[in-house]
Parts: C-alpha cells; structure tokens; sequence
C-alpha cells in the first residue's frame, strides 16, 4: 500500500528495452506446404554497419587551429563590412571571400534548451545546455553548449556569457564552450 | 505551362515498424491503392515517376528508388529521386507537377517511402541530425529536437507564445487522427497530459515531437484532358511554391521581414526576420504559391491546411509564415481556435469554432513521420477532402470538412532549409 511520506524512489521498468543483440541462429523451420508461405512471419537479422571517414574541416580548418591556441575566430566580408561568428570563407550576400578576424571571447545567450535525450553519439552526455551566442559587433551567431547553469530555468535570453577553452584540444567544435560570465 | 490535376492517391498504415514487409512492397501497397481506385488508369498510360526518400543511412541500400520503381513495373519509363530532408515528399510531389507542366509526361507517378524503424531510436536521431552542419553544429551535440526547441524559446522571447499554446497544437493533432484510420497515434490528450509528458529538449517534450515511422504514399497527377477521362473529380494543383535558408540556424539574418499582400512594413516596428524564431522559406514558397493560385488573404480564401507539424512549435511558426495570423500572433491563433474543426469535440473550451482548420489529417505527430512519403501523404489527404471522399477512404465521414474546395499543403526540412507549399483546389 502507498503510504504518505514514503522514499520517492525511480519507478520500476514497465517495457524492455529493443537491444540489438540475440541468438546465433543457422537454420530455420520451413513448412512442406508452400502455400503457406505468404503467411510466414518476416525473418529479422541483425546488419552491422561501420564506417571511419577521412574527414577535412577544409577552408574551414584555421577556426579549430584557432580553438586549439584558444582564440575564437570568425570571418569578415570586407565588402559587406559583415562579420560572420560561425566562419565561411565565402560571403553570401555578395558572393566575395572573406578574411578570418578574432572574435569576442565574452557574448550574450540568443536562444537556449536542453537536451534530456539526444542522437546516439550524444546520449551519454545527456542532459546538457545548447546555446546559440551572439556577440557584440558581430553580425551572426554561434552554436556551442553552456557549462555551469544546472537546470534550463537557471539560464535566461540575454545573460552574458565567456568563452572556456579544453586544456587539450581535441579538434571539434566543442573546444570551446561558454559559462557564465558574471 | 499547363494545368496539373491529381487524379490519385493512396497511403500505406503508418506504423511504427513494418517487419513484414521491404520498402518496394509498402510503395506498392499505396501504388495499388492509387491505382484501384481510378479504374479507368491503366497501368500502361503512365508515362514516368518521380521517388523520393529522404536517407540512405536508414535504408542501408542505395539506389532504393529505382528498386521501387522496378518494383512497380514502372521501367524502363523516366524516373529520378528527389531529395531534401524533412521536404522530401513535398519536393516530390512539386517534380511530378514539374513533369506533367512541362509536357514531358501526360501522367506522373509520384511516390515516396521511408523505412525508419530499421535503427533504434537514438540511432535514427543521430542520422536525422547528420543532417546539420558536420563541422560546427553537428558535434556540438546534434539533436533536431535541440535544434527546434532554441527556435521556439527565441520565439517565446520575441513574441510570449507559451507552452500551453504548443500542447493544444498536439491536443488537435492528435484528437483529429483518432478518425484516421492511416494514422499511427490516435490519442485523446489533454494540455496535462502533454506538459506531464518526457521533457526531450527544454520545452518540448514526447508529445510536442513527431516519432520514426515506416511508410508509403503515392499521387497520380495527370494533365488536364488525361484527368477528365480518368476521374469526375479531379483537382487542380493551382500554386507551387519553394523557399530555401541557410542550413546553420546561426547564419540566418537578422533582416526586414518578407512582407505578405495582406501585410505592411508598419506592422513589425523592429523585429528581427527571420533570426532564429521564423521559417523564410517557409514564407518565401507560401508566397510564391499564393502569387501563383492568386491568393491575397490566405485565412480567407483557403478551407483548410495540411502543414509539416513535426514539432508542434513548428506549426505554430508555419502558421505565421503562411500569413494566417501575423509574425508573432501564432500562439494566440491556436488559442482562439482558429486552426480547429468544427465537428470535433477536443475536451476543451475554445472561444471560437475552427475557421482553417489545419492537420485535419492528424498531421505528422499523430500520424507519424516517414519522411520520404510525409508530403505526398499530406498530397493524398487533401485530395481526398477536396474531393469529398474521406468517408470512402476513412471508413468514417467524421472529419470530412464541409467546405473543402481549397486547401494547402506545405512540406518542410531541417530548420527551414527547404520548404514547399503547393495550393490544391476542386477542379470539376
Ligand atoms: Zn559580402
């Protein structure tokens, strides 16, 4: 019987969880009557699939080269005097190649959430704060997570926020990340 | 340029997974569909197909449209594979448009699958999200709920839409699909019951998202001389329409806003377009749909919308770019009933009756979301409200609307980076 004040404890699972191992099966039954066999239950095997890419970050390298001397770098289009936060060599407004310049290391939340499930990859990591950062004097803005907040209702629209830098970089864009500024 | 009509169309259950069946037999089951239901089409009058599905990594077999097509019977005809994201369908159905307006073809096949449940959850979640910039968002922590949910707090931000205002976009959906038979989700829910629901990504949660689903669906379109020979009631694609935007939310400009006719530069004072909290696109092809079916108030002179709901925020934003309510007024547009139907009973109080309603289908939260065949599913149950045919189709007339003689469909990808919006209207 439930009872008031008792220890709030997680629910037990109601489901199993799919997993994606079994039993190594070599052979399966086949009826005699081949009439039958439009009725025969789908047989489901299991396909692995990895792959390693030989992945270039291309005209786009300099940014990580930047985060692993700790510099956050954009780039600027010195016809359309626009500064992008998140690079491209490549100005899409007036179609001119732009020049790399530093950024701000210190900006403001644009926008937030928090992720409580996410992509396999991710799913360990789970739950963390995405933040889209704006600077100032900077025309666009930059994806990166937010460190220190512990629940969404801790971070608001606006705040300000520095930049942190991985000791030992790993070359991914999650080099940097931002924590409170103040 | 001649004057497309669809004839046809036919959808597969979606369902959560289809073991029993290969992606070339669940086309092929909305195909027959399509196909039985206009008799006077033969197989042979076909004169091509389009196909799309949105991921090789989910199919783990490439070339799988010309599998489906050989499937049909349908070589050695022209075909081709149309893709892009989460508009996959829509553009699909816009390339068998394309293919009956330029003459190339009297009668086009379009058709479109996805077969999703071939990974789990989490795994399919990591292969939508490779749909984002591999060098800066990606490895951030990829995650299109993520991506969805800075949108709509900025959205929040700008405008004070609330949550209670996201969950009666699910409320509807769902209730809607609880008479469509095609649907995977028919719930009754209430606003509780969606905020109580797994927080996913702050503030949407499980059932402000859209699930994985295996599915199929096929439109016939013929030109106008081939339609009247085939069916009584035919109808008429009058406007197409497809915006564009730039796939890293971060580079989206902060700019003047892409006024509708019904609109001026006054009403939006300062505010920022499309920034973070708007789709362009999605206003850039309901722009260039409307100029085309000659569409200059939209909540008027459209009877109903089926939109790309694949977060219940996103239906909210669409219904601003679709010009239905002005930028920013989208939450109170669900609130004041405006998108509802007016037969159905959603357990709630509304100050008024449904006027537009949209998803009446159910839309992609309730009727789930196989990606390659989502906008040609939408295709179909339009087609079949214009046509008056729900009750034959559904087993049930419940969410027949009265008046159906125009509505819109609208198809969308990644955070806005291609949407398609076709008008569709009674052509006898
Ligand atoms: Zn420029």
């Amino acid at each position: 019987m439930a009872k008031k004040n008792q220890v709030k404890r997680p629910a037990a699972s109601s489901k199993f969880e799919e997993l994606m191992t079994g039993t190594t099966v070599f052979n399966v039954p086949l009826p005699a009557d081949l009439k039958t066999l439009k009725g025969m239950s789908p047989i489901v095997i299991r396909q692995p699939y990895n792959i390693d890419y030989i992945h270039s970050y291309g005209q786009d390298s300099p940014f990580f080269a930047g985060l692993s001397n700790k510099k956050l770098l954009g780039t600027k289009c010195p016809k359309c005097d626009y500064t992008w936060a998140t690079p491209r060599l490549a100005c899409t407004r007036c179609g001119g190649e732009t020049d790399w310049v530093e950024l701000p290391q210190t900006g403001r939340v644009h926008t937030f959430t928090t992720c409580y499930f996410g992509g396999e990859e991710f799913l360990k990591e789970t739950p963390f704060h995405l933040v889209l950062v704006e600077f100032d004097g900077v025309d666009t803005l930059f994806l990166s997570r937010l460190l220190g907040p512990e629940q969404p209702e801790d971070i608001k629209i606006g705040m300000k926020i520095k930049a942190k830098f991985r000791r030992n970089s790993q070359l991914k864009p999650t080099d940097v990340y931002f924590v409170p500024a103040e | 340029m001649r004057p497309v009509y669809m004839v046809s169309g036919g959808v597969s259950k979606f369902a959560k997974a289809r073991p029993d069946a290969t992606f070339q037999k669940i086309v092929k089951e909305s195909f027959d569909y399509a196909m039985n239901d206009v008799p006077k089409l033969k197989h042979s009058m076909i004169d091509g197909s389009v196909v799309s599905y949105f991921s090789d990594h989910f199919t783990r077999q490439l070339m799988a449209g010309i599998m489906a097509v050989d499937y049909l019977g349908l070589c050695p005809k022209p075909n081709k594979r149309i893709e892009g994201g989460g508009a996959t369908g829509g553009l699909c159905f816009q390339a068998g448009w394309e293919a009956v307006a330029s003459g190339r073809m009297n009668v086009c096949a379009a058709f479109g699958f996805e077969t999703m449940s071939h990974v789990p959850t989490w795994k399919g979640n990591e292969f939508i999200a490779l749909a984002s910039d591999v060098n800066f968002d990606y490895p951030v922590g990829g995650f299109y709920s993520g991506y969805y949910a800075m949108m709509v707090n900025r959205h929040m931000h700008e405008f004070g839409t609330t949550v209670e205002q996201l969950a009666m976009v699910s409320v509807k959906n769902h209730m809607n699909a609880y008479g469509n038979p095609y649907a995977q989700k028919r719930r009754k829910l209430t606003i509780a019951d969606v905020r109580n629901s797994a927080m996913v990504a702050y503030p949407l949660t499980l059932l402000d998202i859209c699930v994985m689903s295996d599915g199929a669906a096929t439109c016939i379109l013929a030109d106008e001389e081939t339609a009247f020979k085939l069916t009584d009631h035919p109808v008429k694609i009058t406007g197409v329409g497809t915006g564009t935007d730039m796939m890293r939310m971060s580079d989206r400009p902060h700019g003047e806003v892409l006024l509708a006719p019904n609109e001026k530069k006054s009403d939006y004072g300062n505010l920022k377009y499309p920034g973070v909290h708007s789709f362009r696109a999605g206003r850039s092809a309901g722009l260039q749909a409307y100029r085309m079916a000659g569409i200059t108030d939209p909540l008027k002179q459209i009877d109903f919308v089926e939109l790309h709901d694949a977060y219940t925020s996103s239906e909210i934003q669409t219904y601003e770019d679709l010009a239905l309510c002005k930028y920013g007024d989208g939450g109170k547009f669900v609130e004041a009933g405006y998108p509802f139907m007016p037969q159905i009973d959603y357990g709630m109080k509304l100050p008024k009756k449904g006027t537009l309603p949209v998803n009446p289908s159910g839309g992609l939260i309730a009727c789930g979301h196989p990606v390659g065949a989502t906008g040609l599913m939408q295709a179909v149950f339009a087609f079949w409200q214009i046509q008056g045919s729900i009750k034959k189709h559904y087993g049930s007339p419940e969410l027949q609307l009265k008046k159906a003689n125009r509505g819109l469909i609208h198809s969308h990808a990644g955070t806005g980076t291609y949407v398609t919006v076709s008008i569709m209207e009674r052509g006898w």
